[in-house]
């Protein structure tokens, strides 16, 4: 038998019975479409924090005490604010460093009051990280020397504290502390979970005796060129292992971080389309199902083809094409439905979803496939009917 | 209906007329196992079918004749036994080859007539043809010319509920033929029919044999259907009782027989007179 008149043949079968070829399809429509979604989201979820993280600005080498690694308790910083100092002969330029010491604080402007990220840093966050100001001025060395009561505000922060308002010259208490705004940055975004719009930056000095302490948190460094990174981590680690024996440092760069929640994102992924696929799987016990109704239900017209010269194959082959059009078809109009909700979800949730071109031509293979193994025992076991028991059937 | 017949010269493929038996069995035995019990349907039957032969298996039902039928059109194996089909044993061949003698050698004709009901007269009778990987517009040609032959050619896009019980084994009749086979094998062909539509049907199949020297294997319980061929075999319990000529055939109404005249009851003209409208007399 031609390929092409198989083809017909199986289109036939299934177009007589519509409602239970639309119904067994739909096992396999819902397995795919939420295959599709799913690995849009932790595509999308991937893809965002990737942006993220380069957002950040380009050749970071982040300083931290301790050993990096997922599951351990964070190291108590002995790290030095003089360090930045340090590392900056290092580089080759001390304007290639920051310094950080986060913490929590009360915000209040007149009787609005809110919790913020308060983060007091040099005056060299322009040179190393992507910050842009949208008005006002960035931290001066004179406000880090003289611990000047001076304050940058996140974009978020300035639009609901100040509303229209412009910000720059008014005050803003900060744990009770007044300080002075000079400048406002402009929308960044997040990083690693944290919304750097929400941050309001203070000189460190200031930030230091806020919270009581005289260490930093961490440092970050900006190589000249993404070649010089990795020979500057070694050198970086090296400076600071010579002043503080025996203790651990970690220097990690974008590229490492990227890898590690690459890897994180990438599991999840999988989890996800994983259980998506648990749901193909049924369909695909559904197709298997109707085939072999659909094989008794037609004995007697597969002894009739066998007592007119069909061969074992070629019965075989119509009911194996039957499933597979079943699921391939079930697999196109899944994929229609997944791309259209990753595309609903972008657009109207917060949730991102990217489809990548992978995802829909894995599916259809897969669905193909599906019908293929799901198909394979009906259509064995039509291919192996005696032609004159069948024939007697009924 | 008569003369010379240029659309089954183009039906048939050229099939080398075998020199040998058509089909033979030569100590046959079918013995089914099922629950335990095994059932001898045949327990040793010889026959030889001649190319262009006549004949009728007769016998109650369960003496084996359907088992018969069964073997002779390879559609069953001997459980021992020799079965030769074409001078080959079919012991000897795998399922594709008997699936290709199937479809090119032998043509079946059902009781239940077995067309598929969603299926129009004309792709019905292409069918086999399918099987023999033929182009559609060849398998199309050929089913037209088929269906023309037995009547039918104004009933091509017809589907078998809209056809009489006579007009849909006329069908199956027509999708015997339309690969061309040696041998055409008819269990209980006018079975669901009524006498009219089951005279016309065995009238078809005279002028097959009588013209186109197409074998025909009868299997009946009717003995008005039987006096049709040239030798009755009766079987009975799984053995043949007896195997003669038919003294009393029916003579088809057909020229050049030769037989003697006993054309009597008129089933040939019966079976033209259904169809004299769309079929010429002998003429020109």
């Amino acid at each position: 038998m031609r390929a092409a008149e198989a083809f017909r043949v199986a289109l036939d079968a299934l177009r007589a019975n519509r409602l239970r070829s639309a119904l067994t399809m739909v096992g396999v429509i819902i397995g795919v479409a939420a295959v599709i979604v799913l690995v849009a989201i932790g595509s999308g979820a991937k893809q965002e924090v990737e942006s993220q993280v380069e957002g950040l600005g380009s050749n970071l080498i982040l300083v931290v005490p301790g050993r990096v690694q997922f599951g351990s308790a964070p190291t108590v910083s002995r790290l030095q604010l003089s360090d930045a100092a340090v590392l900056g002969r290092v580089v080759g330029d001390p304007r290639r460093v920051i310094v950080t010491l986060t913490s929590g604080e009360f915000a209040r402007v007149g009787a609005q009051e809110e919790f913020v990220n308060v983060v007091g840093t040099n005056e060299n966050v322009a040179q190393v990280v992507n910050r842009p100001l949208a008005r006002g001025r960035y931290l001066t060395a004179t406000d880090v020397d003289t611990r000047r009561r001076v304050a940058v505000l996140g974009s978020a922060i300035a639009d609901r504290m100040f509303g229209d308002l412009d910000p720059i010259g008014r005050q803003i208490a900060i744990a009770d502390v007044r300080f002075r705004i000079v400048g406002v940055y402009g929308e960044v975004g997040s990083a690693f979970a944290v919304n750097r719009d929400e941050e309001v930056h203070i000189p460190i000095t200031a930030q230091q005796r806020l919270v009581g302490v005289s260490r930093i948190d961490a440092l970050a460094v900006k190589a000249s060129s993404s070649g010089a990174v990795d020979e500057l981590q070694g050198r970086l680690l090296a400076a600071l292992e010579q002043r503080y024996p025996g203790e651990e440092f970690s220097a990690v760069t974008q590229t490492q971080i990227l890898g590690t929640i690459g890897r994180i994102l990438g599991l999840l992924t999988l989890v996800l389309a994983a259980i998506a696929a648990i749901s193909l799987l049924v369909g695909g016990v559904g197709v298997s199902n109707i085939m072999l109704v659909s094989v008794r239900e037609r004995t007697r017209e597969i002894g009739l083809r066998k007592a007119l010269g069909a061969r074992q194959r070629d019965i075989l082959s119509q009911f194996l094409i039957e499933a597979v059009l079943l699921t391939t078809f079930g697999g196109l109009i899944g994929i229609a439905l997944g791309v259209a909700g990753s595309a609903v979800l972008a657009t109207y949730s917060p949730v991102p979803a990217v489809v990548t071109w992978w995802s829909p031509v894995l599916a259809a293979g897969v669905s193909a496939a599906v019908g293929v193994f799901f198909g394979v025992v009906p259509a064995r076991r039509a291919g192996r009917l005696d032609p004159v028991v069948a024939l007697r059937s009924e | 209906m008569t003369g010379e017949p240029p659309q089954h010269a183009a039906v048939a493929e050229p099939t080398e007329p075998a020199p040998g038996p058509a089909v033979e069995a030569i100590g046959v035995t079918r013995v089914y196992r099922g629950d335990g019990v095994a059932v001898e349907a045949l327990r040793g039957v010889s026959l030889r079918v001649d190319p262009g032969e006549y004949l009728a298996i007769v016998g109650p039902s369960g003496s084996g004749k359907s088992t018969l039928m069964h073997l002779l059109g390879c559609l069953d194996r001997p459980t021992a036994g020799t079965l030769r089909v074409g001078g080959r044993d079919i012991a000897t061949m795998a399922g594709n080859e008997l699936a290709k003698l199937r479809n090119r050698t032998i043509g079946f004709v059902f009781q239940s007539f077995q067309l598929l009901a969603r299926t129009n007269a004309a792709d019905n009778v292409a069918l086999p043809l399918v099987y023999r990987g033929l182009r559609r517009n060849e398998r199309r040609r050929r089913a037209v010319e088929a269906l023309e032959s037995v009547g039918l050619g104004h009933r091509l896009t017809h589907r078998p509920s809209e056809l009489s019980g006579g007009e849909q084994q006329r069908v199956a009749i027509a999708r015997a033929l339309v690969g061309g086979p040696q041998l055409l094998l008819a269990d209980e062909p006018t079975g669901n029919l009524d006498t009219r539509n089951g005279a016309e049907v065995m009238a078809i199949l005279d002028r097959l044999n009588s013209e186109q020297r197409v074998a025909i294997v009868l299997v009946t319980h009717e003995p008005d259907i039987a006096a049709h061929a040239r030798r009755i075999v009766r079987v009975r319990d799984g053995l043949i009782a007896s195997d003669q000529p038919n003294r009393a055939r029916v003579r088809p109404r057909l020229p050049g027989d030769e037989d003697n005249g006993n054309g009597a009851n008129g089933n040939g003209a019966n079976g033209n007179g259904a169809n004299g409208v769309e079929r010429p007399e002998p003429d020109r």
